[in-house]
């Protein structure tokens, strides 16, 4: 069921999960803003939020603007999902609790050992990299490294770790309407779910990882061991996709701004303030869903109960309004924290610290060892309804002498 | 606090001051008053809603009470004891003996109660709990903000300041008389968590426990509570200006009450990663090289708590005039 636009809202007729958009969303999310931070878009029947304020204030008021709806554009409380809702898919008090027990497991104390054990993996890729000369960033490196390093802190087995890219592609699909792009992603869903939820189980996770520290507040009767298998299943689902392109994007950024690589180059400790800047810019996660629980307004225009909006993430992190005139230029310089790239307020990524750890090894590993990099070849985009990244990123490095 | 915390501070030993007490009013039934000025008639200090005094009663008696007076009026400081049966002095002392006139030696106010700021806010008393509530609703009122208060306590009667608050307030206050309506629902004030919305509470031990129960569900950061117990009490937060000296940069700066550590540091211009800016996502965690902190954040755990902090909502502590940051 589609909820009709009340009056006083511009319609627009793009499409954003259009092929042609999802290649380059950016000429099209500048239309948005242009037509306002609230708009209409008829193919997807949903409001478009697209001015940063705008998404902000729906991020943040979990009580008009709710998750239970579903990320995508289905509003799953009436209409079941694919999959039992996770906990970006749950809202307060229900969220609160798995939220916790997550905090409990990832947070400052538990991420800051995991610097010296990530840090072996970036430096023997780079190294390896560097000496070929060229290389595919995505292939050879970000699909590589978060696969080397995430799935032995969450402590699952070897065994079904191929599946990890293909369900995160899945769910982050599933974000977006049932077209061709969907049904590629689910072609093996069942095989693929199968899989992540074996890994899910307490008996297949080892002792240590962030895995096992889930099911522990199991035991501290924090959560159900439902909510347990969810939790892991959240993290295997969302914590490599997202920074495989976060990876991806960030040295997209870097290999096309020369002088951003050299400023880095020279002092490896912006490393953090340009994995920021790169996540503002080309935002891994562009767009979601929300549903609204009341009737609201929301940049000037009135929302009626039951609708859904849909956040794009990749407009709001270039609002000029927000960022200035020259929003739509990486500027190593440039104060970047506050984006929405990781979401803000209660949902706001778990992982953030992990995500962050692993994008800034990577261009630490690389910093010490590489004078120059720039493009080799035309980059590949990714064909995903909501990920924002590439599918192919060539690369030529020249060595530090 | 309503005044029965015992000094129980980690070595910390505030600074102290005489005043006079130039009122002593009995407020409701078993709540007495007490309207503290300068002998010289100067003007207090500036303090923050939600601030203590450690008020030496003589006889090496010392009580924490909550200021309640207007933090925009420094000509006097208020605070309000209530008579607790079978006290272990302090009550009695104020409630028998003090009488105005009398001379009293009370420390600089310090805050375990800091109020954030937020577009709503929820205020739950229970009994003399209502006093550093006071200066929070004056705040939020002042500022705009939406508020709701929620106080319970025995009798009409016995509840102080109440219907001063009703008539000011009108419909925003809702008064719980035990003895009319029973015991405050807080289930149903508390049963839907809501966005936006800061929630405070100051009441007996028993009603903190359901309230914290209660706001299991909430964000976390949602839920501040003061307890009357005499529970160990941190240093709490200085209300004056604090120097912050970035190591690494070679700079120091001076963060007043209005500011964050973060916002002064980012105003002489050092880079620093932030994102939720309500310490709650962890980004700008700063090691600390020397001084102590007063944590506001939901991020750290106890462990990590002397070595660094969350500095868009984390402060130094009372009696830590200089943290030395590695920025």
């Amino acid at each position: 069921m589609t909820i009709a636009p009340a009056g006083g809202v511009i319609t627009l007729p793009d499409d954003p999960f259009s092929p042609a958009n999802i290649t380059d969303p950016y000429p099209m999310l500048e239309r948005l803003r242009a037509h306002g931070p609230v708009t209409w878009l008829e193919t997807c029947g949903a409001y478009a939020v697209a001015g940063f304020e705008e998404v902000y204030e729906v991020l943040t008021d979990f009580e008009t603007y709710c998750s239970s709806g579903g990320l995508g554009p289905r509003d799953i409380r009436r209409d079941a999902g694919w999959r039992p809702p996770s906990i970006l898919e749950s809202d307060p008090p229900v969220h609160t609790v798995m939220r916790r027990a997550l905090t409990g497991v990832i947070n400052p104390a538990t991420v800051r050992p995991l610097r010296e054990r990530f840090t072996g993996p970036a430096e023997e890729i780079a190294g390896e990299l560097v000496a070929r000369g060229e290389f595919d960033v995505v292939k050879d490196l970000a699909e590589r490294y978060p696969l080397r390093v995430f799935p032995d802190a969450v402590g699952i087995p070897e065994e079904g770790r191929e599946h990890l890219l293909p369900y995160g592609n899945m769910v982050f699909n599933a974000f977006g309407p049932q077209n061709d792009v969907f049904a590629d992603a689910f072609a093996h869903a069942d095989a693929h779910s199968a899989a992540i939820l074996r890994n899910c189980a307490r008996e297949n996770l080892d002792d240590t990882g962030f895995g096992a520290r889930v099911w522990e507040r199991v035991e501290d009767g924090l959560i159900s061991a439902e909510q347990a298998a969810l939790l892991v299943r959240a993290l295997l689902s969302a914590g490599v996709d997202t920074t495989v392109f976060g990876i991806g994007n960030t040295l997209a950024c870097l290999s096309r701004t020369p002088g951003a690589w050299a400023a880095l180059r020279d002092d490896p400790s912006l490393a953090k303030f340009a994995v920021d800047e790169a996540l503002r810019l080309e935002s891994p996660f562009q767009k979601f869903h929300r549903t609204t629980t009341a009737p609201s307004v929301l940049g000037g225009v009135a929302i009626p109960e039951g609708a859904k909006l849909l956040l794009f993430i990749g407009a709001a992190n270039r609002d000029p309004r927000k960022w200035g005139a020259d929003a739509d230029r990486y500027d190593l310089e440039r104060q970047a924290s506050g984006h929405v790239a990781f979401g803000m307020g209660l949902h706001q990524c778990v992982g953030q610290p992990i995500a962050r750890l692993e994008i800034e090894l990577v261009l630490r590993a690389l910093a010490a060892r590489v004078e120059t990099i720039e493009p080799a070849g035309e980059p590949v985009p990714l064909v995903h309804n909501v990920l924002r990244g590439f599918a192919s990123l060539p690369v030529r490095v020249t060595p530090r002498s | 606090m309503g005044g029965l915390s015992a000094r129980t501070e980690d070595g910390f030993v505030p600074r102290t001051r005489e005043v006079i007490a130039a009122r002593v009013d009995r407020v409701a039934d078993g709540v007495v008053s007490l309207v503290l000025v300068t002998p010289d008639g100067s003007p207090f200090e500036p303090w923050e809603p939600g601030a203590h005094v450690d008020v030496h009663l003589g006889g090496g008696l010392v009580r924490q009470y909550s200021l309640c007076s207007s933090p925009g009026d420094l000509s006097h400081l208020r605070v309000a004891v209530l008579d607790v049966p079978g006290s272990r002095g302090g009550s009695r002392r104020v409630h028998r003996e003090l009488s105005a006139g009398d001379t009293l030696e009370i420390s600089e106010p310090r805050n375990n109660f800091p109020v954030r700021d937020s577009r709503k806010y929820l205020f739950l008393a229970g009994g003399i709990g209502i006093t550093p509530l006071l200066p929070m609703i004056e705040r939020a009122e002042r500022a705009g903000r939406e508020w709701r208060l929620v106080y319970g306590g025995r009798s009409r009667a016995a509840m102080a300041f109440a219907g001063q608050l009703a008539d000011t307030y009108g419909d925003r206050v809702e008064l719980v008389p035990e003895d009319e309506r029973g015991r405050m629902d807080l289930g149903a004030v508390l049963s839907l968590p809501r966005a936006h919305t800061l929630v405070y509470a100051c009441g007996p031990g028993g009603m903190l426990r359901a309230v914290e129960e209660l706001c299991m569900g909430w964000p976390p950061g949602t839920l501040h509570t003061e307890r009357f117990a005499a529970a160990a009490l941190g240093p709490g937060a200085t209300s004056g200006p604090f120097e912050v000296e970035l190591a690494r940069s070679g700079k120091t700066v001076s963060v007043s009450a209005e500011r964050t550590v973060l916002e002064a540091v980012e105003d002489v211009g050092v880079r620093v990663l932030s994102s939720c800016r309500q310490g709650l996502c962890g980004t700008c965690e700063t090691a600390v090289l020397s001084g102590e902190p007063e944590h506001r954040d939901a991020v750290l755990t106890g462990d990590d708590a002397g070595s660094t902090m969350m500095i868009c909502v984390s402060r130094a502590a009372a009696g830590c005039d200089r943290l030395v940051l590695d920025l």
